[in-house]
């Protein structure tokens, strides 16, 4: 392929391309994100491609990037119809060539069926989908993310040709500020005004970096930009360092995601060859190109200035921000640093401009980049709710709708279970009950809540999860993370970590709640950087809302969510046994014993309260008694 | 240890000081683990001192300072796996190899090690053996997906 040598000559080629991914265009989109391809995806992708060759038949298959509903993968989407097809097997491929492509025919045992067994069609209505408002996350389910070719169809690089073609540096800093777009990778830092304070930074070279760090577990949307459409990143990145003046970026990447790193080299490279990046890019003088560095699995390499210490190839350790880093970042010199997902909303800004995203959202931005919360976000909505998956949704959508209807609500309620918390904003959020699942879901909303936007992970929790037990796990994850530089966070968590382990195991002390609360403001206040200072969210939040269970677990050694192995017991309820032995066979130390339709014991010894009894009990008779009904039940 | 593979790694990074990071990546690919000989092969022909190498290679947890089993089976921690029971399938993986996290097997066959978050969350509870994902594992599947690679 030839490089693209001039503005019109890359518009010209993106309206050439687009008669790929026309309205009527049919093809097969097939789901090759991580969820899907370990549910077997390639098998299907595969038997797809043989099958339709063995028929001479003319259907391109994509094998795209992430859909989102990762649940039910693999999926498979049949265009134009937009049938949609979830949990497909190899064995079914026949079947779809057959009955779907040939003759029209819709095969209903791969439709979604939603908990109360409705069923869909179309991958529009599925209430998964149907509620969503996808921008970023438009072309993943159309476009093969290694072919640059799928990118021009669906209209990528416009956004370039039209910046490049004639807007200057200065307005497109301006469209960026008026347009109210905020640091999606947790800070909610307004973006435009960044670029801004880059731009005007003396000294240079400049550098432009894009912060794929994404290391907050239970978050993954990152990682399905990167892997289902990785070009908007780097036109994303390419308008950014336009606008501020860099020739230089780079992406740094955890290496836990091999496919996302795979999929944004083979992107860097198909640019390159058109142009794209590179010096002249489309003959107007503006030179840039971005290399690609790979993180080492430390959480704290999320945070700006440790991260510019790990591309330097130095430990990463933050430094204090009186000095900032648009004016002395990356080798001392001015660097704007960017979340993946921040980074991928530029384009559509530009494209179809200030108004149109500004309508999306909460707040008004028009004089204050801090006034709202303008465009979409996408959470990663996961834990004990039915459909766990990547949602992209409007800023000001209620956690409510989220949950219960994109979700379609708690895992497991027919058997009892029930909404207890949702957690969000990763490590450092809070949990927030139901009393506020109606408050809008925007950057201040939340820290209005005593939790936190974040980089939008949404862990919901039900009835059997115990708010200390969460708690304890936050503090000694951040506990390892901490990178001991600063003693508020170092000494500070380790001090947590020993109180909530002691409460978690039954051995808490009448003072411990309010120790936690001290300890949390003086790491608030004095920590060096937001890793510390935000590291006792999770404790607060849990404190504060949910009180009783900590004085439960000190006062009773009760354990409301059943989770703290000391402070519970399995039992079998003689009442409801049925004596079907599957219990028993299933119990990994044979603590279990007793006869075929006669009421089975657990043998507390060698129980190890690892839970698989409960778990496959078809009849509710394991029962979990906790502080004083263990001395009741089992008279201990 | 294979010293010309080794050269070839640190080569081909031009002597980048700033690549230690990435070099010391591609060496444990290559050996499944930092052996102490190659860190000092690295900061030897960086011109770098081994402190440095060292503080990289131990600050980072993503790298094994010790050899590691024949198949490394790394159970996801993070949040949605944790609330979907990760440390019961944890134990359950312990007790099935009778080893803690971390350890090898007495044969070299197995190591289990743990991460935060490997980004599958909605398979959680997950855990990838050489690279391949097994989501929504109970604890009773444990033993059968460890059988898959026993002997292998």
């Amino acid at each position: 392929m030839t490089k693209v040598s001039s503005v019109a000559a890359l518009e010209q080629l993106i309206k050439e391309k687009s008669v790929n991914r026309t309205a009527d265009k049919k093809y097969i989109s097939v789901c090759g994100g991580t969820g899907c391809l370990a549910g077997g995806g390639n098998a299907v992708i595969d038997a797809l491609s043989k099958e339709l060759t063995n028929q001479n038949m003319d259907i391109e298959v994509v094998r795209t990037g992430c859909h989102g509903f990762c649940e039910r993968g693999p999926l498979v989407v049949i265009h134009p119809e937009g049938t949609f097809y979830n949990r497909v097997k190899p064995a079914d491929v026949p079947d779809i060539l057959e009955k779907t492509i040939k003759n029209g025919e819709v095969i209903k045992k791969l439709l979604y069926r939603d908990e109360n067994k409705v069923e869909y069609e179309k991958e529009k209505d599925v209430p998964f989908y149907k509620h969503q408002m996808r921008v970023v996350f438009e072309n993943n389910g159309h476009i093969d993310p290694e072919k640059i070719e799928d990118y021009f169809a669906r209209g990528g690089y416009k956004a370039l040709a039209k910046v490049l073609g004639g807007i200057s540096p200065d307005d497109v800093v301006d469209l960026v500020l008026k347009s109210g777009l905020r640091g999606r990778g947790g800070g909610g830092f307004p973006t435009g005004v960044k670029w801004k304070s880059c731009r005007k930074a003396t000294g240079g070279p400049k550098y432009v970096l894009c912060n794929a760090d994404e290391g907050d577990p239970g978050a993954f949307m990152d990682r399905s930009i990167m892997e289902g459409n990785p070009h908007s990143v780097i036109e994303g990145m390419l308008i950014g360092a336009y606008a501020i003046g860099s020739t230089e970026g780079y992406i740094y990447i955890r290496n836990e995601y091999p496919l996302a790193v795979h999929r944004v080299k083979v992107a860097l490279e198909q640019a390159r060859e058109y142009g794209l990046l590179g010096e002249n890019i489309l003959g107007t003088g503006f030179s840039f190109d971005i290399k690609i560095n790979r993180g080492g699995g430390a959480f704290i390499c999320g945070e700006s200035t440790a991260l510019m210490m790990s591309i330097e190839g130095k430990v990463g350790r933050p430094r204090p921000k009186y000095i900032h880093t648009v004016e002395s970042g990356l080798w001392d010199k001015p660097t704007n640093l960017n979340n993946v997902e921040t980074w991928a909303n530029v384009p559509h800004i530009i494209e179809k401009g200030v108004e149109w995203y500004t309508s999306i959202g909460t707040g008004d931005v028009s004089n204050d980049p801090w006034g709202g919360s303008k465009g979409t976000k996408i959470f990663s909505l996961v834990g004990k709710v039915n459909n766990t998956g990547l949602v992209e949704v409007p800023m000001g959508i209620t956690l409510r709708d989220i949950i219960y209807k994109i979700g379609g609500g708690i895992k497991n309620a027919k058997k009892g279970r029930t909404f207890k918390a949702i957690q969000t904003g990763g490590p450092s959020g809070g949990c927030i009950p139901e009393k506020f699942l109606d408050e809008p879901v925007d950057f201040d909303g939340l820290t209005k809540l005593g939790s936190m936007m974040g980089s939008g992970g949404m862990i919901v929790m039900d009835d059997m999860t115990c708010m200390v037990e969460v708690a304890r796990y936050f503090v000694d994850f951040l506990k390892d993370e901490s990178c001991g530089k600063c003693t508020p966070c170092r000494e500070g968590l380790r001090q947590m970590s020993d109180i909530l382990n002691r409460i978690t195991k039954g051995e808490g002390r009448d003072n411990d709640i309010d120790t936690l609360y001290e300890l949390g403001r003086v790491m608030e206040d004095s920590a060096l950087c937001a890793l510390g200072q935000t590291a006792a969210y999770p404790v607060l939040s849990t404190v504060k809302y949910f009180r009783e269970e900590y004085e439960q677990h000190i006062k009773d050694g009760y354990c409301a969510g059943k989770q703290c192995t000391s402070l519970i017991r399995y039992t079998i309820d003689p009442e409801k046994c049925t004596g079907c032995s599957i219990c028993a066979k299933k119990c990994p130390t044979k603590a279990i014993s007793g006869e075929l339709k006669k009421t089975y014991t657990i043998d507390q010894d060698t129980c190890v309260r690892c839970g698989v009894c409960f778990d496959v009990c078809n009849f509710n008779a394991v029962i979990i008694p906790s502080g004083s009904e263990i001395r009741e039940k089992l008279g201990e | 240890m294979d010293a010309a593979k080794l050269d070839s790694i640190i080569d081909g990074y031009n002597g980048d000081e700033t690549a230690i990071l990435a070099i010391l990546q591609d060496i444990q690919a290559e050996f499944n683990y930092l052996p102490k000989e190659a860190m000092k092969r690295v900061a030897e022909k960086l011109n770098v001192p081994f402190s440095r190498v060292s503080a990289l290679a131990t600050f980072f947890a993503a790298f094994a300072l010790n050899p590691r089993g024949k198949h490394i089976v790394t159970v996801c921690m993070g949040t949605a796996c944790h609330v979907r029971g990760a440390p019961r399938v944890l134990e359950e993986i312990e007790r099935d190899l009778k080893i803690k996290s971390g350890e090898n097997t007495p044969d070299m066959a197995f190591t289990i090690e743990t991460v935060n978050c490997v980004g599958a969350c909605a398979l959680g509870p997950l855990v990838i053996v050489n690279g391949n994902y097994h989501g929504n594992l109970t604890t009773s599947e444990v033993t059968g997906m460890i059988d898959q690679y026993r002997g292998q």
